[in-house]
């Protein structure tokens, strides 16, 4: 059970304090509304390229590092396809230094023209190292064009093409910032060795005053039900074969979603998991083989990918992961299977609470999806999943007319 | 002048007075040293075997890491399945890495499940077959994902970087290829294995919310193996370095970027030097707001990340520039860390500076301490390289009273250009 305490701002800014004097230190993680799944499809990686000039500089105060780090903290960000989140961990006593860096950047950056030229540059590095220069590393890039029409999923938070980065200008920036960094579209939580009373006191200090945009609703277009099995081709010069193939699934706030997520663990939890039962070790068709989702906010995808061994053919590696799906729809799992995904599915969330840093960041992850309590009733959600419900939900989604696929083929070969 | 203008007070880290919490020790029967943390929010355990069995100890190539990696993969009552199956059912991981000295077993899991867990993680220590099937199956994916990883030119840096300083005959700098796979066979595992782990010299760290009757349990289950603490370890190698300095080479002929290794050979933990040039360290490469980020990446962009480090060995160890850079920025960047280094030979360290990265370091001490599966790795840490808590608080008092002199000397005796490796890969 974790315990917390709410409150929410004038500007609409929520605050939630989770204390844990177990550890010197104190964690400031601040959440925003806003990820690749709000960009404008001809300016792609922009959310991802404004966490890198969130650290530029604000409007009082030029650098923002170097007063945490002489505080003895430190920090990090990242961006998915649905949210940004900063964090930074430092003793305890110099909680403030934090608050007042975070207020400060909210309150508005410094839109330093130099910033945004050389974090342009770095996240063309970053695209490269990552997507670019390493083998596969363009699947999901062509995976994700192919499965959403018309959903901002439809590209990865790094960006379509390099160019839109490239592109980027101060008076994008501007506007971005403006309209997403606002109070109201952000969650602060502060956990750690702190007392909550003393903490919604900075908090009305430093960040009262940073005014609210105007409601900024999401309007996010809907992705239609796909009637019709995609199907793309690659050739690339990588060394062996891949697959990979996925499936719409439900939205995170979904009884769908709780079941897909058992389902990956089924087929691809671990070394007891189905998939590599089956295909790695029995009929020995793939080297690796993984099943897995993103965890969207929206509806998103379940995923299989695996590297066929060489001399196996893609159809008669494809046709085995067909019948590892024809299985879970046919036939009732055990109740066995669905309490061991269940156990470790209880595990892995005990586990992510270990940190208070992992603690900070699922209690904004929750608020931000409605309410910060349902982190202690996240796993009474996966315990009302029935075998049947397995079975209804494979049924469901394991139809071809809700798949894409991409063969991956070898130049090589 | 707004109020934003004006930092909070801060208390200066560097003023901390820290304490690494006590460690429990205690010896099973058959006098295996057991060390345990206890603490924490959660009801969870971890229990990390450490085995004298790195790849120091084979005596052919890659027969520490497979044994390893399949202890899961049978035993004389239960196949691979039936092993797996048995953890991952009460939500446990359990996991196992080879090292150059070490290899580890470590089992994570809630509290309740513990028990269940235990007998089954012993038979693995003395009941293990290597199945001829398993270990083909193993062989054949290892080849496919090694070819997968031979295309990486960061993967290709680190093998040839490590070759360069210690030779390929020496653990620290030998590698996999396809034809040391072919050569494996079941004898060669059945072998280091008995030697290694069913009668190997092996210490036990336990970590987490404990329960009261942890020793007991331990003993039962693991108090009467064949383990053998005082198993005689000698075994030397000479590093032999490569004597040319420079290398490029090209790996893929459609690399957008270059994989950039620059490194010199270094002694060790116990060197007087070593706590003097972790903190240089941190100011040349080894935080977010070190000199090669703030110039490289920050002011230049030519990289998305640009890091050095002093390796963790034993015995002998590397101090390393480490970055993946665009190909027409590859040189530019190389020059740029030789700016760096040469600056900190020629130039003092501002105060300013140096307040920063000692308060950078204290808070990071701090927080690495602030959970029992923190503090059992510091402790193993101390204990595998025979180190005793001073070594802890020296590395503290240093941090406290290096000064700019100091670390300039550090800097003209280990930060020149010339005796450093120079790496690129395409």
């Amino acid at each position: 059970m974790i315990h917390f305490n709410k409150h929410t701002l004038h500007n609409g800014l929520k605050i939630i304090v989770h204390e844990d004097n177990s550890t010197p230190m104190a964690v400031v993680n601040i959440m925003y509304n806003v990820g690749a799944r709000d960009e404008d499809p001809q300016k792609t990686g922009f959310a991802h390229l404004f966490e890198h000039l969130m650290f530029g500089g604000s409007i009082n105060i030029p650098e923002y590092d170097e007063p945490l780090q002489k505080a003895g903290g430190d920090n990090n960000a990242y961006t998915t396809n649905d949210l940004t989140n900063y964090y930074c961990v430092l003793p305890a006593q110099n909680i403030e230094t934090a608050f007042w860096l975070e207020s400060d950047r909210m309150l508005s950056l410094a839109f330093n023209k130099k910033s945004l030229n050389v974090q342009r540059k770095v996240v063309c590095e970053e695209f490269k190292e990552h997507y670019i220069n390493k083998p596969y590393g363009d699947i999901w890039h062509n995976m994700r064009n192919l499965a959403f029409d018309v959903h901002p999923y439809k590209w990865m938070t790094i960006g379509k093409e390099l160019s839109h980065i490239e592109n980027a200008t101060i008076e994008d920036v501007k506007a971005f910032f403006f309209k997403h960094y606002r109070p109201n579209n952000a969650i602060v939580v502060v956990a750690g060795n702190v007392q909550s009373n003393q903490i919604f006191q900075l908090v009305e200090k430093w960040f009262g005053n940073i005014p609210s945009s105007e409601n900024s609703i999401k309007n996010i277009p809907k992705e239609p039900q796909q009637n019709n099995a995609k199907f793309l081709e690659l050739q690339a010069n990588v060394p062996l074969d891949a697959i990979i193939k996925t499936w719409h699934i439900d939205a995170r706030l979904t009884k769908g979603y709780y079941a897909a997520d058992l389902i990956t663990e089924i087929f691809g939890g671990g070394a007891s998991s189905r998939l590599y039962n089956s295909l790695v070790k029995n009929k020995k068709l793939f080297s690796s083989i993984n099943c897995y989702h993103f965890g969207s906010i929206d509806p998103g995808l379940l995923t299989i990918e695996g590297k066929l061994i060489k001399g196996i053919k893609m159809q008669e590696a494809e046709n085995a992961i067909e019948e590892e799906l024809e299985k879970l729809k046919s036939t009732l799992i055990e109740n066995n299977e669905l309490q061991k995904v269940k156990n470790r599915t209880e595990s892995m969330i005990t586990f992510e609470d270990i940190s208070v840093e992992s603690r900070a960041n699922s209690l904004a992850m929750y608020e931000l999806l409605g309410d910060a309590a349902w982190m202690n009733t996240e796993l009474e959600k996966y315990q009302e999943i029935t075998i049947h419900d397995i079975q209804q939900y494979a049924q469901t989604i394991f139809n071809t007319k809700n798949s894409s696929t991409i063969h991956y083929y070898s130049k090589n070969n | 002048m707004s109020f934003r203008k004006q930092a909070p007070a801060i208390q200066n880290a560097v003023d901390f007075d820290l304490k690494l919490p006590a460690i429990q020790q205690f010896a099973l029967d058959n006098n295996i040293p057991v060390y345990s943390i206890h603490g924490g929010t959660q009801d969870v355990i971890m229990i990390e075997f450490v085995f004298f069995a790195g790849n120091w100890y084979e005596e052919k190539n890659i027969i520490a890491a497979i044994t390893n990696a399949l202890l899961k993969n049978g035993t004389k009552t239960k196949n691979a399945l039936a092993i797996n199956e048995h953890f991952e059912f009460y939500g446990a991981y359990l996991n196992t890495h080879t090292y150059s000295e070490t290899a580890t077993v470590t089992l994570h899991t809630l509290n309740k499940n513990l028990e269940y867990l235990l007998p089954v993680l012993a038979e693995l220590f003395t009941d293990c077959i290597f199945p001829e099937e398993e270990l083909k199956t193993y062989i054949k994916n290892a080849k496919q994902r090694l070819e997968v990883n031979l295309k990486k030119c960061d993967f290709v840096a680190n093998r040839l970087i490590d070759e360069y300083i210690y030779g390929h005959n020496h653990p620290y700098g030998k590698y996999s290829t396809i034809a040391d796979f072919d050569a494996i066979e079941k004898n060669d595992l059945q072998d280091f294995y008995k030697a290694n782990y069913t009668n190997g010299k092996c210490m036990i760290f336990v970590a987490g919310k404990l329960p009261t009757n942890i020793n007991n349990l331990l003993n039962k289950y693991f108090g009467n193996l064949p383990f053998n603490y005082n198993k005689e370890l000698q075994k030397n190698y000479l590093p032999v370095c490569n004597k040319t300095k420079k290398h490029s080479i090209i790996n893929d002929t459609d690399g957008v970027q270059n994989a950039i290794r620059i490194a010199r050979s270094f002694p060790n933990k116990i060197h007087p030097d070593y706590n003097n040039a972790q903190i240089l360290n941190t100011i040349l490469g080894g935080f977010f707001g070190s000199r090669l980020m703030k110039n490289i990446r920050e002011d230049k962009g030519y990289t998305y990340g640009i890091h050095s480090f002093i390796q963790n060995h034993f015995h002998q160890t590397a101090w390393m520039i480490s970055t993946e850079a665009g190909k027409d920025v590859c040189n530019a960047t190389i020059e740029e860390v030789y700016k760096e280094m040469k600056l900190l030979c020629n130039e003092p360290i501002s105060n300013d500076e140096l307040f920063l990265v000692k308060n950078y370091l204290m808070g990071n001490l701090l927080s690495n301490q602030s959970g029992p599966f923190q503090v059992i790795a510091k402790w193993k840490s101390l204990i595998l390289n025979n180190l005793k808590e001073d070594f802890y608080y020296n590395s503290i008092h240093t941090i406290k009273t290096t000064n700019a002199k100091d670390l300039q000397e550090i800097a003209n005796k280990y930060l020149n250009p010339a005796d450093f490796y120079e790496l690129t890969v395409l």
